[in-house]
């Protein structure tokens, strides 16, 4: 039975290209459009073994039963499908003589973010001179690690490499019907990252500080997995305070968290995409899904994000507290000027017991944008003892800028204890006075008022991100004042 | 080094100030004195560039050239200092982290380049000395959990640190007990010196016991009604300003 399905799906397949499809596997670029055909022929390319290959077809027929999800708060025109190509081989960068010849306006932000000179070249593309080889030190970073028994690679390598992990653990917390975005990913997703812990380590560096470079083309269905053993440790960053930008406007990844008994994951997120013009034309729409399981007692997962960039932002990463004493954490800023759009927050789902979650939210909006925070806080009948600290404050700068919060507060085992602080503010003028008669001009006392505000978010980056974020902070609400 | 001319401002169409005069030369201290109302703190926000008020006539002239062609940060580069009366709060924001900004912000206008990390840090030990600061307030976000006292202090330990050209010091005086009083006034004083001003605002003369002005004006409805020596700050102490009020209006 299954084999005349399989013949009767080849011939159809088989068909279609005739129609034209690009069928030839060497080639670089799919034609627009999503059919099953598409799914086949990315599966094939990476050289899948069947059950992925199952595993994203079954996704993909999700997908095609479900509807785009409309309630969040944002505007954008109807995002057509079919019309976007899902497969494109990652092209090179067309590499440059030296930094002389990169657009001098880029290097200057490169400048004010503090990005070193070599990661400049290597952002822009310049040809990376042989006396500081990035091959060799990222060479010796992987080595380190696979002492440690660490594996920390691309997501298609996992899947030839590490397959039962990858097996186990994939969609084991975004499930593929979890979500229209999520479904979608499940279905096309290029590739991504893929991190597992052994049991007590603790992973000896910030992966991906030194990786971010060439992390940087997966593209816009990125699918990552970290898995963290009982005991262990890992700190994970995710993106670039660079500016970025993408020929492909339409972003939706997946990242799936998993900790095991008592192990902690660290996961930081500064996420700098093309906003699009000052009308938010061009502009990345993100629509992300990130979900982390505590599945193990006593585990921890705690999310950082600084969200300054993309047109759309559509993003909640949750933790399910399964672990009895688990813990999750969220950390927020979401940063929108001219007219961007940000519906972000988290959900935190209590279900084992003494389960505690923190969420601290500062959303902060500029020019005509608007930004939103939407919360969940869940706790089940099986969380005794569970307990939950939100604390969401909007900051506006100027008076055609929007704010709303969108919390929900589900209490269903009576030993549950949940405080909600919220407040809304605008930067006061005293404040702008009282920092420019010290010498300080009005757009970096904004700066400042604004790094204040975020000070218990960004106090969670590692160190040299923070710094980065700092300057970004202030580099994304340029013109926003005054 | 200041001088206001026939200044007359507003707010919301309302007239505070009816045509200022004001001379002050280097190495003078002036007070200038006056009921509540009278325009003072409204003279002190617009010499450090509050845009809150409409200046509907006159001028004023720092160093020569005109302060209104001047923004509020290009004000406190040029030298001129504001202690606050009501000293703003921003949370989150270290006091280091903003003395540091402020510092080199104002040394980046002159041309500048930034202060070295150690030289700061040991003008910061230097200063906090001066008014007696507690360390530990350095770490603090601006103003915040500071008690009243201490806010004034942290301003005069600002003014300190900037070592400004004229020092404006808009009732720094209230709300002090008696030893703080004396610790604010130790610290302007430990600042006098012949190339630098200071403009004394103040409602009580016992400021003056501390601070001894060279000169001391009579603000009343809006314009200077009375200017003096040291003794007409005490003459007034004892008579009380509805007899400054008669005896001009005679």
């Amino acid at each position: 039975m299954a084999d005349n399905q399989d013949e009767l799906l080849h011939e159809i397949t088989n068909r279609e290209y005739e129609h034209g499809w690009s069928v030839d596997l060497d080639s670089e670029t799919l034609d627009p459009g999503l059919t099953e055909e598409t799914v086949r022929f990315i599966s094939a390319k990476k050289n899948e073994p069947d059950w992925l290959l199952e595993w994203r077809l079954k996704a993909f027929r999700h997908w095609q039963q479900m509807t785009e999800p409309h309630w969040g708060l944002l505007h954008y025109p109807p995002i057509l499908y079919q019309s976007l190509s899902y497969y494109s081989a990652p092209k090179k960068k067309p590499e440059l003589a030296s930094l002389d010849e990169v657009d001098p306006e880029l290097l200057n932000t490169f400048n004010r973010l503090g990005i070193s000179l070599q990661e400049q070249k290597m952002l822009a593309g310049v040809a990376v001179d042989a006396v500081i080889d990035s091959v060799s030190v990222k060479t010796t970073f992987k080595e380190n690690l696979a002492e440690k028994g660490v594996i920390f690679c691309s997501f298609s390598e996992a899947v030839q490499e590490h397959p039962d992990l990858v097996k186990a653990y994939l969609g084991s917390v975004v499930p593929i019907k979890d979500n229209f975005f999520a479904a979608l990913n499940s279905a096309v997703f290029s590739d991504g990252s893929f991190v597992y812990i052994p049991k007590g380590v603790r992973c000896p560096m910030e992966l991906s500080t030194y990786f971010r470079i060439n992390a940087m083309n997966t593209g816009q269905f990125e699918r990552t997995l970290i898995i963290a053993d009982d005991d262990s440790y890992v700190s994970y960053l995710e993106g670039c305070t660079a500016p970025m930008r993408d020929e492909n406007q339409l972003h939706a990844a997946v990242v799936e968290l998993v900790a095991l008994n008592r192990a902690h994951i660290k996961y930081s997120t500064v996420q700098n995409w093309y906003p699009g013009d000052k009308n938010g034309k061009g502009g990345i729409y993100n629509f992300v899904t990130k979900r982390g399981n505590c599945l193990g007692e006593n585990s921890l997962i705690s999310w950082t994000q600084v969200e300054t960039g993309s047109a759309i932002t559509w993003k909640y990463p949750s933790v399910l507290l399964k672990g009895d004493g688990s813990k999750g954490e969220f950390f927020s800023v979401a940063v929108t000027a001219n007219a961007q759009q940000a519906d972000t927050g988290t959900k935190m789902v209590h279900l084992g017991k003494n389960t505690s979650s923190t969420i601290i939210s500062k959303g902060i909006s500029a020019g005509n944008s608007n930004n939103s925070y939407r919360g969940l806080v869940k706790i089940a009948p099986s969380a005794t003892g569970a307990r939950n600290f939100s604390q969401c404050d909007s900051l506006l700068l100027g008076s055609t800028c929007g704010a709303h919060t969108f919390p929900s507060i589900e209490v269903d085992n009576a030993t549950g204890k949940v405080e909600h602080e919220a407040t809304t503010s605008k930067i006061a003028e005293d404040q702008i006075f009282y920092l420019n008669q010290r010498g300080i001009p009005t757009e970096k006392a904004v700066a400042l008022i604004v790094n204040g505000y975020c000070r218990e978010v960004l106090d969670q980056l590692p160190m040299e991100f923070a710094v980065e974020a700092r300057k970004l902070l202030e580099i994304s609400l340029e013109g926003s004042v005054g | 080094m200041l001088e206001i001319k026939n200044l007359h401002a507003s707010i919301d169409g309302k007239p505070i100030l009816k045509g200022v005069n004001l001379r002050i030369n280097a190495g003078e201290v002036h007070a200038i004195m006056g009921p509540n109302g009278s325009g003072k703190s409204t003279l002190a926000s617009i010499i450090a560039g509050n845009e809150a008020y409409e200046i509907t006539q006159g001028d004023i002239l720092f160093e020569g050239n005109s302060l209104f062609d001047l923004q509020p940060h290009q004000r406190a580069a040029a030298g001129v200092f504001l202690a606050f009366q009501y000293p703003v709060e921003i949370p989150g924001v270290s006091m280091m982290n903003f003395m540091k900004t402020a510092i080199n912000e104002i040394r980046a206008q002159n041309g500048l380049q930034p202060m070295e990390a150690a030289a700061f840090l040991k003008l910061v030990r230097e200063k906090q000395a001066l008014v007696e600061l507690d360390a530990k307030l350095a770490n603090r976000s601006v103003n915040q959990g500071f008690s009243g006292g201490e806010k004034k202090r942290n301003e005069v330990f600002q003014m300190a640190m900037l070592n400004p050209t004229l020092a404006v010091l808009d009732e720094t005086d209230s709300g002090l007990d008696i030893d703080a009083l004396r610790i604010v006034a130790q610290g302007v004083n430990a600042l006098r010196n012949p190339n630098n001003a200071f403009l004394v605002i103040t409602h009580y003369q016992r400021l003056l016991d501390y601070i001894v002005p060279d000169v001391v004006h009579v603000l009343a409805n809006g314009k200077i009604i009375k200017t003096g020596n040291k003794d007409l700050a005490l003459e007034l102490e004892a008579k009380g300003y509805d007899w400054i009020l008669e005896t001009t209006q005679a």
